[in-house]
């Protein structure tokens, strides 16, 4: 059933209104200020659960469609529509953003208004680059998506907040201008932004790949994709909590997105005659990565390794279809890698927010993000150890929760196309549970480690909250994934489809 | 009709030349009879006389081309385009310059004066026909701002940056007359329709016509600033007092574009081979030299120094695409261009208090604790210029990329992109500096009322015309079709 008014621009345009508003209130009431972005996530959470409801489950085609005429002078359209590959990442936006808006209650202490602002602002333009239909209105968000991010870890970030977030922003920057240049040349072949108009648009083979390597570079900057992954620990480590748990939970899912809405079904010949290196790389990430991540002595910057170590799981289950359908001719086992790859961005959003959380619960007591300085936090904070070990077990993947779907459907996929792909990428399984679970060890097991930790007090009813909402989260979707895959299951089958034939 | 004859249209089409010069001698009379606390009437005045030159405009303005003045002069919609454009941006400029001047105690007529011959210099130079009204008019308007950028004369650095300019100037205004005379010599005409068709008829490999074409080239490049013939800009826009640099900044980009537009496009479309080359190597140098140098200056208006050069490289990418569509995208960066320079210096006239410029980067140093609202419009202005949506500066941008890829010129619209990237950098040290240090100093924003209504329609302006860029590339399409 459609509603009969514009539902997604209402999830684009509330969030920013009221970030607006935010602003031109400022600093003078601040509890005013919280409690009214409180209002306004939540409120746009509840317009999402409608979208979810009301999403029709049996057909690929967009839905919500609204399309007005914008900038006559490129043909450019206010173009806004879900499918299941978007919608479920509309709901995760809208899903967390409230918790980061709960969890920065009475933590942010410098402008907290427009630290809110910022985050509501951020939040609408996610939920349009998700929704935009429109290449040109996609590329505007996706790139305006930066201003407010820059502004978060630059304000609000640790000691070396400059230099991460100019890297962050140079990074993303330059990656997504040459995506640029490839739209315009698209634009200029077919004389349409529209995506659909450039999926179904012919292109010879040496354009498309000039094409995929241009997307390539914006897509894999976002993911982020080995070796241009560098400017990740840096944003993570000196965002504040709210931003990294935004930055890993949804920000990193739009290089994803990216490959399933524009790489994929626009250069299909490109992808299938480059999938080696987009696997290479997934599985660099996953092994090497995975390896960085045991090392580490900061745990921000352990999460974040292991944030590229699992979205190269995302990459993987994206490119594996190829070959599975070359292997074995089935569109179907061809749809499970991107059926993995896509129940893993949902479930890396969950489970690397709620671990952002965790350390952000940790760094507020504390003041430190080394693992050193921890240990035998379970002695004083029981039901943060209990959240921190669950969330660790996702994390590593453990059957019952939504890592596990993810990892598993991928890995399964990643047999029928290659032996060795299966292998590498189920060293996570190892390296994974290692650097996780000794994470936790170290942390949250063991005696007291210090004074410091002898004073800790546990979880307050606000972190309780947001940790139990992830929490849940987690284990509903590890549990009973089914509606997730239902949601998704059309527009993947068209995807796949649309991937095998050839538009040279 | 004897060359002599005037008829009724040649007066009714120049009419708004005619208003402003009648206007501005009598601003310049009145002035000296009125006091230096008085100097508020003259700058009514020039108001009231801008308010009615756009007034004439509006009433003679013409839907088609029409040439008048025995060829020498022309009417179209683009020129209309312009002169409004220019008269908003000199509008804009006097309202920053009146408090700022005032607190200097630079407040003379002189100032409006000679803004407003400048002015005319930008409309007699935007409706020329023939490359003697081109040439009157580049030199009116240039003699206007050597005298403005030594309107501080007791300043050493105004006086070095005015020399500079007059030498560098008068060199390259040599340039382009010698480079005229050529064209003349060979095409044995003035009027630039004549010349464009000899020009046809010669064919593009004429040695005679491409050694004419690089002296013009060489003119053209230095009005806008562009690289290698960019050296003046940073010193003078340095030297400037900084309403004078706003002033420099905004209308007379103008002019450039509208002297590089009746030249080249109007006038030797048939060289077209010759200038993309020229032009393609002087762009992409300007591209490249503004945005890198631009990183190492820690003076403000340095920096937006460099930022205009990188800029004109944007827009002489869409010049040299030689199609209608590169015109319209070069005359909408320039428009967007000239928006977001008057913001920029208004922000520096704005923080700026009696004895103290605050033209270094350090004093914009936590203005969002000091002031966010402006903070904001700041930082609007700043990833506009970067080129970031979904700022205005974004779709001028993609305009000139698009307009380069269509011509084919892939590899300097990936230049282009990435030299944009490089340039991202210094603009975001601009809002590092407002947003994440805390302010050496507390005190509120001083700045009059109108200095603070005009920035802040100046900021939204970037704002809106950015969420919605159809209304102005419409009338870009339109009056250049």
């Amino acid at each position: 059933m459609q509603a009969d008014w514009p539902i997604l621009s209402v999830l684009v345009w509330l969030p920013i209104a009221a970030g607006l508003l935010l602003l031109i209130i400022g600093e003078r009431n601040v509890t005013a200020a919280r409690w009214l972005a409180l209002a306004a996530s939540v409120a746009t959470f509840l317009v999402s659960v409608v979208l979810w409801r009301d999403f029709d489950r049996a057909i690929a085609a967009m839905q919500f469609v609204e399309r007005e005429p914008w900038i006559g002078a490129f043909n450019t359209w206010y173009y806004l529509g879900v499918d299941g590959i978007s919608m479920p990442l509309i709901v995760l936006t809208a899903f967390i953003t409230p918790l980061v808006v709960i969890a920065g209650w009475t933590v942010i202490e410098k402008r907290p208004a427009q630290y809110l602002a910022a985050f509501l602002i951020l939040e609408g333009l996610m939920i349009g680059v998700f929704a935009a239909l429109d290449a040109m209105l996609f590329y505007v968000l996706w790139e305006a998506m930066l201003i407010p991010m820059f502004v978060i870890i630059g304000v609000w970030g640790g000691p070396r907040r400059v230099y991460a977030t100019v890297k962050f922003f140079l990074y993303t920057f330059l990656g997504s201008v040459l995506m640029l240049v490839a739209l315009i040349y698209l634009y200029l072949q077919g004389g349409s932004y529209a995506i659909a108009d450039l999926q179904a648009m012919p292109l010879t083979m040496r354009e498309q790949v000039l094409v995929f390597t241009a997307f390539l570079l914006a897509f894999a900057v976002k993911v982020p994709m080995w070796p241009v992954h560098t400017w990740l620990p840096d944003a993570h480590v000196e965002a504040p909590t709210g931003g990294s748990v935004i930055l890993a939970a949804i920000m990193l899912k739009m290089g994803g997105y990216g490959f399933l809405r524009f790489s994929l079904p626009i250069a299909p010949d490109a992808s299938r005659e480059l999938d080696w290196l987009i696997i290479a790389l997934s599985l660099i990430a996953v092994v090497y990565i995975g390896l960085v991540a045991l090392v580490q002595q900061d745990m921000k910057k352990l999460v974040a390794y292991s944030s590229i170590a699992h979205m190269g799981f995302v990459t993987l289950g994206a490119f594996a279809a190829f070959q599975i359908y070359a292997n074995t001719g089935s569109l179907q086992g061809a749809a499970m890698g991107l059926d993995g790859a896509m129940v893993q961005m949902v479930s890396h959003g969950l489970i690397s927010g709620a671990l952002f959380f965790c350390i952000g619960v940790l760094y507020d007591r504390m003041h430190s993000r080394q693992i050193a300085d921890y240990g035998g936090v379970i002695n004083t904070m029981p039901v943060f150890g209990a959240f921190m070990v669950l969330f660790g077990m996702a994390n590593a993947g453990l059957p019952g929760t939504s890592g596990f779907v993810g990892e598993f459907l991928v890995i399964l996929a990643a047999f029928r196309a290659d032996f060795w792909y299966a292998f590498l990428a189920a060293t996570t399984l190892i390296f994974g549970a290692a650097y996780t679970l000794w994470l936790v060890k170290r942390v949250v097991f063991g005696p007291v480690g210090n004074d410091h930790v002898a004073q800790l007090t546990d979880l307050n009813g606000r972190e309780y909250l947001v940790l139990g909402i992830l929490a849940a989260a987690v284990l509903a979707l590890g549990v009973y994934p089914a509606p997730l895959l239902d949601v998704m299951r059309p527009t993947i089958e068209q995807l796949v489809q649309q991937m095998m034939v050839t538009k040279v | 009709m004897s060359p002599a004859t005037i008829t009724r249209l040649d007066l009714v089409l120049a009419a708004p030349e005619i208003f402003l010069l009648t206007a501005t001698c009598v601003i310049l009379l009145v002035d000296l009879f009125l006091e230096d606390s008085q100097r508020i009437v003259t700058f009514v005045l020039s108001l009231v006389a801008l308010a009615g030159t756009a007034y004439v405009t509006a009433l003679t303005g013409v839907d088609v081309r029409t040439v008048a003045w025995h060829g020498t002069y022309v009417a179209d919609p683009v020129g209309n385009l312009l002169k409004v454009v220019a008269y908003g941006a000199v509008a804009v400029a006097f309202l920053y310059s009146f408090g700022y001047l005032q607190l200097r105690r630079l407040l003379k007529g002189e100032f409006f004066v000679l803004g407003l011959f400048a002015l005319l210099g930008i409309m007699v130079l935007i409706s020329a026909n023939s490359l003697v009204t081109l040439y009157l008019g580049v030199e009116l308007l240039a003699l206007s701002l050597y005298a403005m950028v030594a309107f501080n004369r007791d300043s050493a650095v105004s006086a070095e940056a005015a020399i500079k300019y007059f030498v560098l100037g008068s060199i390259a205004s040599g340039a382009l007359l010698y480079g005229m005379s050529m064209i003349y010599g060979i095409t044995g005409s003035l009027e630039l329709g004549h010349v464009s068709q000899s020009v046809g008829a010669l064919g593009p490999n004429q040695i005679g016509l491409l050694f004419g074409l690089a002296f013009i080239i060489v003119g053209v490049a230095f009005k806008f600033g562009a690289v290698p013939f960019h050296m003046w800009v940073p010193d003078v826009y340095h030297g400037a007092p900084t309403a004078v640099t706003l002033f420099l900044s905004s209308a007379p980009k103008l002019a450039s574009f509208a002297l590089a537009f009746r030249l080249l496009a109007e006038g030797l479309p048939g060289l077209h081979d010759g200038w993309q080359d020229m032009l393609i190597l002087v762009a992409l140098l300007s591209m490249a030299l503004g945005n890198v140098v631009a990183i190492a200056q820690t003076n403000l208006k340095r920096m937006l120094a460099y930022s205009t050069i990188s800029h004109v490289g944007f827009i002489l990418m869409g010049i040299l695409a030689g199609t209608s569509e590169g015109y319209q995208a070069a005359l909408y960066y320039t428009i967007t261009y000239v928006i977001m320079a008057i913001g920029g210096f208004g922000m520096i006239i704005l923080l700026s208090r009696g004895g103290f410029e605050a033209d270094r980067l350090e004093d914009f140093k936590g203005l969002n604790a000091r002031s966010p609202w402006f903070a904001a419009v700041m930082l609007m202005l700043m990833f506009s210029m970067a080129g970031v949506p979904p700022f205005v500066g974004f779709w001028a941008k993609l305009a000139v990329i698009q307009a380069a890829l269509n011509v084919g010129l892939l590899w300097l619209a990936i230049a282009a992109v990435i030299f944009s990237v490089i340039g991202a950098y210094y603009y975001l040290r601009v809002v590092k500096l407002m947003y994440f240090d805390e302010p050496s100093e507390r005190r509120a924003l001083q700045g009059s009322g109108a200095v603070k209504f005009v920035l802040s329609a100046n900021g939204l302006a970037v704002l809106l015309l950015g969420l919605y860029p159809g209304l102005l590339l419409a009338l870009c399409a339109a009056v250049l079709p």
